[in-house]
């Protein structure tokens, strides 16, 4: 036994080697999913928004998709990337493994409700603003009481959720961009919900994938 | 705390008994579960059909009023959007325009462009037509819906569309409505194709909105053959004046009248339009769609272990789905009509109520025990998840009632429909799913049932694998011999998902069916509606084809073209291929025959529309009367939408048309001619007029042939590439087993017969007792006491201890001075050792290996052995008392009937259990090397072994110089176990004690590194060495019993003895660690591996899971009725085989029974891991692999020609993938190929 110990620390240290550069590989396999997802997303849901405010036939759908900045999408998919490396990473460094309903079914779960929301904030209307805020609201600490439920996940959502309705705030006051709406207090009234709830779906793609990543990384370690 | 507790006490208990209810009255109630989604989909019926076409109206012209904006009860048949003022009315006025008669001297493009030209004046006509009457003057002005903006992006438009002021549209606005324009225009068609869109259009285009009747009707072309041009002036009124109308159409009728016209004029037809789903709100759709087409997709992944995964998947899908119908049906029975688009939330409503009940349920009837019944079964599933789906249920019904207090219509709909869904839903689950499951489990029981009944029909003979011992190939064996298999069910375990699609495909010949199904309905479609169609598709060409103008006589079908004639109501198809009937004609010619004629025609009157024979024919039909119909229905929405006015949700109402009929004379189509229009050629000739018509059909008939020949042999590839197995020729010329396939003959498929053969080891000549390896030797040792060092690679005969010739001589002058019987010669000392057959000829072909060995035995050098001075003589009492009393024949004639003091025959019973009954052995002598006590136990490690000796002597012996390396006699029981781990062995003893030895190796002076402790984990000795093993410590009652097994891993040793009980001692210091009780029976089997998990089995058929860090037990679970006989550990599952012949696999982290393997009886009870999905397990005379995920056998591969007695006692599973095993005399190494594959 003792003999077949020793035997494999060569072999042992080579597989070590291909983890780590399987490793990197992987966390940009992982990144640049993410990043995709981030930016189909962030088209569609503003196909969703561009809904609201124009007429049932629009000239071009292609320039419909592409009716905000060129930019847009591509921060999207960035933020979404560093957000859905960043939740299993806290993970890791807090020690607290997420074990809340890992599943891709209960992804898919949450990428739904997080449509939904959107798809409820483009569509539906509201009286007023602050009943939109209020509504929208309880829908993402629902979203993230049901797919969730910890505590890092609540802390990041906000604190991401909220440095970016600042930086779209900036943004839009330096003229940079600008909302096609004229209802600006509409748009500041969804931001951050929406924000915090993007947050919390795109954090769930990321964990799930990393324990996917982590589930192969056991498998070749058992093979190997 | 206590509420809640009996709370939920009462709710497992309800859930039980309702469980029971379910799986005993499976059918009624499945019965009852779908009248009442029946009954609750019934208001269903009256809601409108989803659907985004236009629906019509048709009301009389003549008594129309505006409908009031309040709905009016009484009205029966009028829509409920039948209200308030419509968008626009339209009013179309028809223009057919045409050269007559047709002069050969003109060119085609006379043919449109006079008629054409003609528009602006009648554009001037409409716009300057006044209606005077009492009430005051109307003008078209004071009428027509008043437009402003084109939309920005419609810039390319502006100048062919009307801006700020009457929607009038015609084809005139190809020019801006300005006849100089259209004179000096080189090429009209230029210009009409010129605002075309590129590429494919699915809305309206503007030629379409232009000429207000389809391209193909309108006649401007090079190559018309009708020459009759037709367009439309359109008129969008925004009020509705039927005076002004009136006299409109009676001051055009009068201007140019249309003889043959019988339209009707009085109906008007409303059209209202739906919502209609633009591409930009398509996408958000679909891509919800697809979000929860994935969600279902990996929830229903989850369903396992049942017999028919689909079919649960489907009744999941079916149970949320229908609970939906019935949320819907429901809300409407009690008068909630649903205003949300149901596509759009649909989605969400599925994703909330969601299928995780479902799954859940299923996984805990699942994972109950499977010997109950299945009643139970069901009733312990549903208690065990009661209170979890209650609890999700309550979470969900309080998260959606706040959703009701936002007090937003929608999201309160919403909330609404989710509630009665989840509410339903729970009664589906509980009615409808939990029946599905109760049967689907009774299914799987039942296939058991079956599967177990025919034992051996339902497998297909496996074939032996090919034989490899040295010499010659054997025969086939005459007989096969299989193991059956139980719980196919369990099979289905943790396949792929890929594989189990391709399985799926594969059993039920779906791909098969599909292209013959496929096949059929494509037929079907081309036999009886695509000849249909194209039918009425040739008549219309060929009308269109045909020269019309020589059948002027009345008798002739005025218009055959058309969609609206059908061959079906017009009678025999002749009539419609053939386009000449002509009654009144006798001769008539195509018109490019009649080229000769031209002459006579010439003197006709021009204005005569009925007097010449090339007169083009203006005829008017039915389809005129509402030709509108004809366009595309985003016709009128697109042109509302270039001004940005939606008619989603409106209507619009149009009114009768005002057919104009144009006769134009030639000359006044040369005179409006432009210069460049003579440069077009004439149409090609047409000869005959007949063959396109055919050759069009042949050459449809044969695309389609070409069409579905191709997609025939694509669906063969695909299903080949899908199932590349020739199922239903069983195990005949497998290839080589690729690695991503699995096995799995419950799909039809044999198990592959891979090029594993067994390498036979031969050299001993009695039953071989101990084996022992570390990976690269083995060391055997035979009951003879003979002990045999191969190498594991390549399976040579390494060294025999003791040496050949020193054994013989002894042993003959043993037996000579005890029995006085005859000399025997060690091969034949022992004939009857085997029951039936003495097998000669494996005596015969044995290779001699005497002149190999060096048989000196004496020359050994004695310097080693100072411990223990070699005795002059042996004793060979030892010897056969140890025979007499491990074998202890009952009766003692039957001893007395052999010849010799052989061991009995047949195959002696395994030594471990029979333990039991073993006296202590009387002490022998202390002789050393003592030949005569029996070998008990061995260990190899490095290229020592250790042997433990009945005599109680534990003896070091150099593997590859076959030397004794030291020995040491301080006990005097036997050594029944024996464990060599780093530099220390422990050995247990018969009499219960545990004895810790170390071994020291001093090198010689020079090498002073490795003295002392420092002994390097992994041993190398050398020759050189001087190696002392000392005892460090006795403990003297360690049982009270015997020790029957001694396994030691991970720095701790582990007995386990005929006292109950097991003890882990540390082994650096040989401290007692635990006392483990908890079996009924001696402990028979233990395994202790790296991973510190420690399991046993014994007597009683237990198992015990126990922690090793603290001694608990984690596990305690009744395996087999009779002794456990041998125990492994994978990462995820402990594999037990007992005394019953079964072979039970369990889950280690719960301890549930994942499935047992029934094998045959007698068989051995050796197991071995091989991988972590490969496990091996000895049989009689053969080894059989199993793949431990499925429960599949892979392969049996026989050890030897014949099939009797020998069976499997011992299987050692090497680094190498290669296993070894015993099989009487000799050994046979068996390597596994596939998993040598898997290793590289």
């Amino acid at each position: 036994m003792s003999r077949s110990g020793s035997g494999q620390t060569d072999p042992s240290r080579g597989t070590y080697i291909a983890v780590i550069t399987n490793r990197s590989t992987t966390l940009v396999i992982r990144g640049f999913m993410l990043f995709s997802i981030g930016v189909f997303l962030a088209l569609v849901l503003n196909l969703l928004q561009v809904q609201r405010n124009v007429t049932l036939f629009p000239p071009d759908v292609i320039s419909s998709i592409f009716s905000s900045a060129w930019w847009v999408p591509p921060c999207c998919g960035t933020a979404s990337a560093i957000i859905g490396l960043l939740y299993p990473c806290i993970d890791c460094r807090l020690g607290e493994p997420h074990k809340f309903k890992r599943e891709w079914s209960s992804v898919m779960r949450c990428v739904a409700v997080f449509v939904g929301i959107n798809h409820a904030s483009a569509k539906v209307d509201f009286a007023n603003n602050v009943q939109l805020s209020l509504t929208l609201a309880a829908l993402s600490i629902g979203l993230w009481w049901t797919f969730d439920r910890s505590r890092s996940g609540f802390g990041l959502g906000v604190v991401i959720a909220l440095l970016a309705t600042l930086s779209t705030q900036l943004l839009v006051y330096n003229g940079v961009f600008q909302y096609t709406s004229p209802d600006f207090l509409y748009i500041r009234s969804w931001l951050p919900c929406i924000f915090f709830a993007g947050v919390i779906t795109m954090g769930n793609i990321g964990r799930q994938l990393a324990l996917y990543e982590c589930k192969l990384m056991s498998e070749k370690a058992h093979q190997d | 705390m206590t509420v809640r507790e009996r709370l939920r006490e009462k709710i497992s208990a309800a859930f039980y008994r309702h469980g029971l209810l379910c799986a005993s009255y499976p059918v009624p109630i499945i019965l009852f579960t779908s009248a009442s989604i029946l009954a609750c989909c019934y208001p269903l019926l009256r809601l409108p059909l989803p659907g985004t076409g236009p629906v019509e109206f048709t009301t009389r012209v003549r008594d129309y009023t505006v409908p009031s904006h309040e709905p009016q009860g009484d009205l029966g048949e009028r829509p409920d959007w039948y209200r308030g003022p419509p968008v626009a009315y339209i009013q179309q006025v028809l223009v057919k325009a045409a050269v007559s008669p047709w002069d050969s001297t003109l060119v085609p493009v006379d043919v449109f462009r006079s008629p054409l030209g003609r528009v602006f004046s009648l554009l001037e006509e409409i716009r300057n037509h006044v209606h005077n009457d009492g009430s005051g003057v109307r003008s078209l002005e004071a009428l027509c819906l008043q437009v402003t903006d084109l939309l920005p992006g419609l810039r390319r438009m502006q100048t062919v569309l009307p801006e700020h002021g009457c929607l009038l549209v015609s084809p005139g606005n190809y020019w801006q409505n300005q006849r100089e324009l259209f004179d000096s225009d080189p090429d009209l068609l230029k210009t009409v194709h010129q605002h075309e869109p590129k590429g494919l259009h699915t809305s309206a285009t503007l030629r379409d909105l232009l000429f207000g009747v389809p391209v193909k009707h309108t006649g401007v072309s090079l190559y018309s053959r009708k020459r009759v041009v037709t367009y439309t002036i359109t008129m969008v009124l925004g009020s509705y004046d039927a005076r002004f109308l009136s006299s409109l159409r009676a001051r055009l009728r009068q201007l140019h009248p249309s003889v043959n016209c019988s339209l009707r004029e009085d109906h008007m037809v409303h059209v209202h339009f739906k919502e209609e789903i633009g591409m930009a709100e398509l996408i958000p759709l679909v891509t919800t769609y697809i979000i929860l087409f994935a969600y279902i997709y990996f929830s229903t992944r989850k369903i396992d272990m049942v017999k028919s995964k689909w079919g649960l998947a489907l009744a999941a899908v079916v149970t949320v789905l229908s609970s939906l119908l019935m949320s819907v049906g429901l809300c409407t029975l009690f008068g909630l009509t649903p205003t949300l688009n149901g596509g759009e939330i649909f989605p969400y409503l599925v994703v909330v109520i969601g299928l995780e009940n479902v799954l859940v349920l299923t996984k805990s009837v699942v994972s109950t025990p499977v010997d109950l019944e299945v009643k139970l079964r069901i009733a312990q599933g549903l208690s065990n998840e009661s209170w979890s789906i209650m609890k999700n249920m309550a979470t969900e019904l309080c998260i959606i009632l706040i959703g009701y207090f936002t007090l937003v219509p929608a999201i309160q709909e919403f909330c609404l429909f989710a509630v009665v869904g989840l509410v339903s839903d729970f009664f589906l689950q509980m009615f409808f799913f939990t029946t599905v499951l109760s049967i689907d489990i009774r299914r799987m029981e039942l296939a058991d049932l079956n599967r177990r009944l025919p034992a051996e029909a339902g497998m297909p003979p496996p074939k032996p694998g090919p034989l490899r011992p040295r010499e010659a190939p054997p025969p086939p064996r005459p007989s096969p011999y299989t193991i059956t298999l139980q719980t196919p069910a369990f099979r289905n375990l943790r396949l792929p998902k890929r594989l189990r699609v391709v399985y799926f495909l594969a059993r039920t010949r779906l791909a098969q069916r599909f292209i013959m199904v496929g096949t059929v309905i494509w037929i079907g479609i081309l036999a009886y509606t695509d000849p249909a169609g194209l039918r009425t598709y040739l008549a219309a060409q060929v009308s269109e084809q045909s020269p019309l103008g020589e059948g002027g006589a009345g008798g002739l079908p005025p218009h055959l073209g058309g969609a609206s004639v059908f061959p079906g109501a017009g009678g025999d198809p002749a009539s419609t291929l053939s386009v000449l009937p002509a009654p009144a004609e006798p001769t008539p010619l195509p018109e490019n025959q009649s080229q000769g004629h031209h002459g006579a025609p010439r003197e006709g009157v021009p204005h005569q529309a009925q007097a010449p024979p090339l007169v083009p024919q203006i005829s008017w039909g039915a389809e005129d009367e509402e030709g509108w119909r004809r366009l595309s229905f985003r016709h009128w929405p697109s042109l509302f939408s270039y001004y940005n006015i939606t008619l989603a949700k409106r209507y619009i109402s149009i009114l009768p048309v005002i057919p104009v009929t144009l006769h134009l004379s030639p000359r006044e189509a040369i005179e409006t001619r432009h210069p460049q229009d003579t440069r077009h050629p004439p149409p090609p000739s047409l000869k005959t007029n007949d063959l396109p018509a055919d050759l069009t059909l042949y050459k449809v008939a044969a695309l389609g042939l070409a069409a579905g020949v191709l997609l025939v042999l694509l669906l063969f590839c695909l299903y080949r590439v899908l199932c590349p197995r020739n199922y239903g020729q069983n195990g005949v010329a497998h290839g080589r087993r690729r690695r991503g396939d699995l096995p799995c003959d419950d799909y039809g498929y044999s198990p592959p017969i891979s090029e594993i053969s067994p390498l036979l080891l031969r050299g001993h000549s009695m039953d071989i007792e101990c084996l022992a390896s570390d990976g690269m030797l083995l060391a055997s040792c035979c009951l003879a006491g003979q002990i045999r060092v191969w190498d594991a690679q390549t399976g040579d005969c390494l060294t025999v201890i003791p040496k050949h010739g020193l054994r013989r001589s002894s042993s003959s002058g043993c037996w000579e001075q005890r029995d006085g019987g005859g000399v025997f010669d060690e091969d034949e000392g022992y004939p009857l050792r085997r029951r039936t057959t003495p097998r000669p000829a494996l005596f015969e072909d044995q290779p001699d290996l005497t002149p190999l060995i060096d048989t000196n035995f004496d020359s050994q050098p004695p310097s080693h052995l100072l411990l223990t001075p070699p005795r002059d003589g042996f004793d060979f009492g030892g010897l056969v008392e140890r025979a007499y009393l491990e074998h202890e024949p009952p009766s003692p004639g039957l001893t007395a009937s052999y010849p010799s003091p052989s061991p009995p025959s047949g195959p002696p019973p395994q030594r471990r259990r029979s333990l039991g009954y073993i006296q202590p052995p009387v002490p022998q002598g202390q002789g050393t090397p003592d030949w005569e006590s029996a070998v008990w136990a061995m260990e190899l490690r490095g290229n020592l072994i250790a042997a433990g000796r009945s005599s109680g002597k534990l003896e070091l012996w150099d593997a590859v110089e076959g030397s004794l390396r030291c020995s040491n006699e301080d006990g005097v029981s036997g050594i029944t176990a024996l464990a060599f781990l780093n530099n220390r062995i422990v050995a247990a003893r018969l009499d219960g004690s545990l004895d810790f030895f170390t071994v020291d190796i001093n090198k010689p002076l020079g090498l002073l590194q490795y003295r002392g402790d420092n002994i390097p984990p992994s041993p190398c000795y050398s020759s050189e060495d001087v190696i002392s093993c000392q005892l460090t410590r006795s403990v003297q009652c360690a049982h009270q019993k015997p020790i029957t097994v001694l396994r030691a891993a991970a720095g701790r040793v582990v007995t386990g003895s005929q006292d109950h009980t097991v003890r882990v001692y540390r082994l650096e210091d040989s401290c007692c660690l635990f006392t483990l009780q908890g079996h009924s029976g001696g402990i028979t089997a233990i395994y202790i591996d790296q991973t510190m998990v420690l399991a046993s089995g014994g007597q009683d058929g237990a198992i015990c899971l126990w922690d090793v860090l603290t001694g608990s037990r984690v596990s305690h679970v009744y395996g087999h009725r009779g002794d456990v006989t041998s125990l492994v550990c994978t990462t995820s599952c402990v594999i037990s085989s007992g005394l019953d012949d079964l072979i039970s696999i369990w889950d280690r982290s719960t301890g549930i029974k994942l499935y047992s393997i029934q094998q045959e009886v007698g068989c051995g009870a050796s197991l071995g891991v091989i991988s972590e999905s490969l496990l091996v397990t000895g049989g009689q005379g053969c080894v059989s692999f199993w793949d431990l995920n499925f429960g599949d056998l892979l392969q049996t591969v026989y050890l030897g020609q014949s099939s009797d007695g020998q069976g499997v006692r011992q299987l050692v599973v090497l680094n190498n993938a290669a296993i070894v095993c015993d099989f009487g005399s000799e050994l046979s190494l068996v390597y596994v190929p596939s998993v040598l594959e898997k290793l590289d």
